[in-house]
């Protein structure tokens, strides 16, 4: 096993790790955004006043890398209209009033799979992303180009970020789901082997998945170092095979496919009830948080809803955040939907929350030692606010993967990710021109 | 006696390189069309870049070598880019001199904040959080990024909203190309009554998140007498060609979102 350079030790927080999942009821309005995947946006197939069931395609498209949308309630469409959601654009969202019977669709049935492309077709009609939180359909990720040769699948649970659990969960709860999970796929893509990935801070879940690949001589699994971001896409392949990503290529390129952990089990449970990705396992924490506990919430629902499931706020939250501390995304509000790569919600209390005061940079080089892929954080931050984006682009700006611990070891609190993201938007936005 | 030896050899070597570089100077000169000189003396100087070369130089290289319009220069003045326009022998036509304008008043008074923005000061950065923390999703988010992009320093910034100053403006667009959310818009000098709003909300959601918001009530549009105001998608329009700057839509406005932008500049409290 190799080490990847740099990385940071955040406190852990795992603090609902011991807690089982909670199925939460219907909730009394669900917003579904029809762009949730990387890619091209759904057009909407329902209309106002259209009634819909559990597991109805309600958003579709021709383009290839695109997911489905499916409605996760029997209701009534109430609205379909562009909402602007936590990031630059208003995304077309569909409105449902759920009538509480949680009727079933009459398309949801099991998928005849019998070839590679019937697989892949019936993983693309599941709706399925990567649930890890990148959201890159799965179908896409399955169907490398033609000439790579893959021959490794690495299952992602290492779960480096603090506070998210619900993988950990996901190991536990739906032990022989994840098994499923990988033979399917490892048989329908020709993939040889597969590589188990989790950090040695869950030895619950290291136990009980060797235990189930005890007499399966294609899937091993492997306790990786904790340290933040081993669950990184790149660095978790240099760790478990060596490999290394160069800069600009696909992990393909270097015959591996990074899947989530949630997200093989997810294509066991399709592939036998047909049912596709309509909820979400998601862990709810924060120093706001009454009740924390991983919750199944069905997609869509408002994020108010979830945290008052959740027994509601302890004290005013100052910041809620989709996804991690590390890399997760703000949300302005609490009317905003779950998504399908929801795997945390938290609401962190307004002394938590509060971004401290940026100073002058003192040219430590703490954050070169910290960053995973070998950048210059210091010197990308001074080259995007100094506008020289070229400059920025021969230091390797485009190679960040915005996983923080730069800005995490920085003793002056500078915003370098955020700079980062500034200059890729700048590049892309020119590129396209 | 000893100082004559190197004295000659010194003075020998410098006849010799200077023989040797006037040589040099004649035979491998690059001749330089002196029309560039010229142009560059009609360019502004301000090395802006707004006309797409690498400074005035470049431009001026392109109109003379490449029969680049002089107009590319959208900061020169009329005098200048006729001059220009007789030294090639070309005819330009009319030119018009173009300003900037921020389509948008909402200043943080007047259009709610959806939220607190902790970060990076900077517009496309903001704008990447739900589309920057206006509840207006249309509006100016006023954290500069057009006042930095501005060469000539015309953009003034208060209470979260841009403003140009169009004594200084030379309309090179810079400021427009920067702007995330594209409300800063390039216009004749000359334009007058103007609808300082971007947003496309229905009236009344328009008018919930800004006070000065268009709300697409179409007042404007009956009131006026050449017919130059439409109201498409929840936002009036003037057309500027047909427009007699009567001034009669900004009296019947109900959210003073028409404004004589020519005479008068926003009020920003």
């Amino acid at each position: 096993m190799k080490l990847f350079k740099g990385g940071v030790h955040p406190p852990q927080q795992k603090n609902t790790a011991e807690k089982a999942t909670v199925p939460m009821g219907v909730p009394s309005v669900v917003l579904i955004p029809l762009a949730q995947h990387l890619g091209a946006p759904c057009q909407p197939k329902v209309k106002k006043g259209d009634t819909v069931k559990v597991g109805q395609v309600i958003g579709d498209t021709d383009a290839y890398v695109s997911a489905p949308i499916h409605s996760s309630v029997s209701g009534t469409v109430t609205r379909v209209e562009p909402v602007v959601l936590s990031g630059s654009r208003p995304v077309m969202c569909v409105e449902i009033k759920p009538d509480g019977l949680q009727e079933i669709s009459e398309e949801v049935k099991p998928p005849v799979v019998d070839s590679r492309e019937s697989f892949l077709a019936a993983i693309r009609a599941s709706g399925l992303t990567g649930l890890g939180g990148a959201a890159f359909p799965t179908h896409v990720k399955l169907n490398p180009p033609k000439g790579t040769k893959v021959d490794t699948l690495i299952i992602n649970a290492a779960e480096c970020e603090p506070y998210i659990t619900s993988d950990y969960r996901e190991c536990l709860e739906n032990t022989q789901g994840i098994i499923e999970g990988i033979l399917h796929v490892l048989k329908w893509t020709g993939i040889e082997k597969a590589l188990i990935g989790i950090e040695q801070n869950k030895p619950e879940a290291i136990k009980m998945l060797k235990q189930a690949v005890s007499n399966i001589p294609s899937i091993t699994v492997h306790a990786l170092p904790t340290r933040y971001p081993q669950g990184a896409e790149k660095t978790l392949i240099y760790t478990l095979t060596g490999r290394e990503v160069p800069s600009g290529k696909l992990p393909a390129d270097v015959g591996c496919i990074v899947m989530n952990v949630a997200s093989v089990a997810f294509v066991a449970s399709y592939l036998k009830t047909g049912m596709p990705l309509v909820k979400k396992r998601v862990t709810v924490d924060g120093s706001a948080v009454r009740n924390p506990q991983n919750v199944e919430v069905p997609i869509g629902t408002l994020l108010k809803e979830v945290f008052d499931f959740c027994g509601g706020f302890k004290s005013e939250p100052g910041k809620v955040i989709m996804g991690g501390p590390m890399m997760g995304v703000s949300q302005y509000s609490l009317d905003l939907p779950v998504l399908k790569h929801t795997n945390a919600l938290l609401a962190l209390d307004a002394d938590e929350g509060r971004i401290p005061e940026e100073t002058a940079c003192i040219r430590c080089g703490r954050c070169v030692r910290a960053c995973p892929m070998r950048l210059l954080p210091l010197e990308l931050d001074r080259l995007v606010k100094t506008q020289q984006f070229e400059e920025a682009q021969r230091f390797h700006l485009m190679d960040c993967i915005e996983c923080g611990c730069c800005v995490y070891a920085c003793p002056a609190k500078r915003l370098m990710v955020q700079s980062i993201r500034i200059g890729k938007d700048y590049i892309r936005r020119n590129a396209k021109k | 006696m000893s100082i004559i030896i190197p004295v000659a050899v010194v003075s020998g070597l410098g006849l010799f390189f200077g023989i040797g570089l006037a040589y040099a100077s004649k035979v491998f000169a690059v001749k330089v069309d002196e029309r560039i000189e010229k142009v560059r003396e009609f360019l502004p100087g301000a090395n802006c870049g707004a006309c797409g070369f690498s400074g005035c130089d470049g431009l001026a290289e392109a109109i003379v070598n490449e029969g680049v319009s002089p107009g590319k220069c959208p900061v020169n003045s009329k005098e200048g880019i006729n001059a220009i326009a007789e030294l090639m022998g070309i005819d330009e036509g009319e030119v018009s001199q173009m300003v900037a304008r921020v389509i948008c008043q909402g200043t943080w008074t007047k259009a709610d904040m959806k939220y607190e923005y902790q970060g990076v000061q900077d517009c496309h950065a903001a704008n990447q959080l739900g589309g920057g923390m206006s509840q207006c999703y249309y509006g100016c988010i006023g954290l500069g990024s057009c006042q930095r992009a501005c060469p000539f320093d015309a953009i003034e910034l208060k209470n979260g909203l841009a403003r140009i100053i169009p004594e200084k403006c030379k309309g090179c667009g810079m400021c427009v190309a920067e702007c995330p959310k594209g409300i800063i818009r390039l216009v004749p000098v000359l334009t007058g009554f103007t609808v300082l709003c971007a947003n496309q909300d229905k009236g009344g959601v328009a008018r919930k998140n800004c006070k000065v918001a268009c709300i697409g009530c179409m007042k404007c549009q009956k009131v006026c007498p050449a017919g130059a105001i439409t109201v498409e998608n929840n936002l009036a329009r003037i057309d500027h060609e047909k427009c007699e700057n009567c001034g009669k839509c900004a009296e019947v406005c109900p959210q003073s979102t028409i404004h004589d932008a020519m005479h008068e500049r926003f009020p920003m409290d």
